[in-house]
């Protein structure tokens, strides 16, 4: 083999960096999913729980339109059930917590939407701001 | 050969049968798309064109502005007393008679007129300037008349705080919340960067309820739809002289007033 010497070490380099992510986190605790502090009071979301868990950001996208350039103010879901098509009145009647539900999820994946710039978090109205 | 093959066949048959009935396999139902209707409010006011008579003979005290202009600010989370005049958000707002009538102008005007205060706000014109210049359909024409703003959509270029001859548009140009005293939860509020303006209470109508000012004015203000000649807003515009801000530009404003 030509140029072992440059080869070799090149390989175990390369190697290294490869597999970096694996050892690096050798003995570090391993990741945890987050635990949403789920509503007391009410067993069923609008749609199936693990729908929503991946997809709840789409129907807000949809709703916001909806009820903002739509004039669509109602929302029957796949069961026919009717819901009101609002954040603060439907949403948050349940989940009644911004840090203890939306949070949870959204800071440990550093995801940081913008619907508490304006809208008024439940905490907002308790604290009496 | 030939019975391997069978096999093979056999296998793919019993499994996609399996498969089409979609059974055993847990949270599969998950992966569906979840398609719901939208509809209307039951409960909805309708019109082809909201329109608005203020009148103006009815609002005689500081008391009678107050009243009305404090119903919008607190529901609709409108900031107040912000120190700098020029940064001030106003959706609905008393001025005076030549402000808000620059081509009333007349210098033996009756007195009446010289110390009047006039209620002003968004006009909802049938062909509204604003919406013509704005660049992302933040603002657009709904289809029962009313001037509405997607605050989602709002970049803050203030195109339409140009296009606007009636100055009824407010920026943001700084963070309103301070300013806010008591947050409606139910509405929300704005952010630094964005162009607001009064909505004609679409959240209140679809509701069936009137617009908070209407409903504060004590019937000094009259609402109702323009295209319905049956309508309490035509039945006030038959029977008095009314006049509307800057007709001469054509955008054709949907508040009336009776002087």
């Amino acid at each position: 083999m030509y140029d072992k010497g440059k080869i070799i070490p090149g390989l175990i380099i390369f190697f290294f960096l490869l597999t970096f992510p694996f050892w690096y986190s050798l003995g570090q605790a391993s990741y945890e999913s987050p635990k949403p502090k789920l509503p007391v009071n009410e067993k069923k979301c609008i749609e199936d729980v693990n729908w929503m868990r991946a997809n709840h950001m789409e129907l807000l996208n949809k709703w916001r339109d909806m009820v903002v350039r739509h004039d669509m103010t109602h929302y029957v879901n796949t069961a026919g059930k009717d819901y009101e098509i609002s954040l603060e009145k439907t949403c948050m009647k349940c989940h009644t917590s911004r840090k203890e539900f939306c949070e949870k999820c959204h800071v440990k994946v550093s995801v940081s939407p913008y619907c508490w710039d304006c809208h008024v978090a439940p905490e907002e109205v308790r604290d009496g701001q | 050969m030939d019975n391997k093959r069978r096999k093979i066949l056999k296998f793919a048959a019993v499994s996609a049968a399996l498969g089409f009935t979609g059974l055993p396999i847990e949270g599969l139902a998950s992966y569906f798309p979840k398609i719901g209707k939208y509809v209307r409010s039951d409960k909805e006011k309708k019109a082809k064109q909201w329109a608005m008579v203020i009148d103006t003979r009815k609002f005689k005290t500081k008391e009678d502005f107050k009243r009305v202009i404090e119903a919008c600010n607190s529901i609709h989370n409108v900031p107040e007393d912000i120190p700098n005049k020029k940064q001030e958000i106003k959706w609905i707002w008393e001025d005076e008679f030549e402000h808000v009538f620059p081509d009333q102008e007349n210098p033996f005007l009756a007195e009446r007129y010289k110390d009047q205060e006039v209620l002003s706000l968004c006009n909802h014109c049938q062909h509204p300037p604003c919406v013509r210049v704005c660049p992302t359909q933040a603002t657009f024409k709904r289809s029962d008349g009313i001037v509405m703003m997607d605050f989602h959509r709002c970049i803050g270029c203030r195109y339409c705080m140009a296009a606007c001859p009636y100055g009824s548009r407010s920026f943001n140009f700084r963070d309103p919340a301070p300013y806010v005293k008591h947050k409606n939860p139910d509405f929300p509020t704005r952010m630094r960067g964005v162009v607001e303006k009064c909505l004609f209470c679409y959240e209140r109508l679809a509701d069936g309820k009137m617009p908070a000012c209407v409903e504060a004015s004590n019937g000094a203000m009259i609402f109702g739809d323009l295209m319905d000649p049956n309508s309490e807003v035509r039945k006030v515009l038959r029977e008095n002289y009314t006049i509307v801000r800057k007709p001469e530009l054509g955008t054709e404003p949907c508040v009336f007033y009776i002087i």
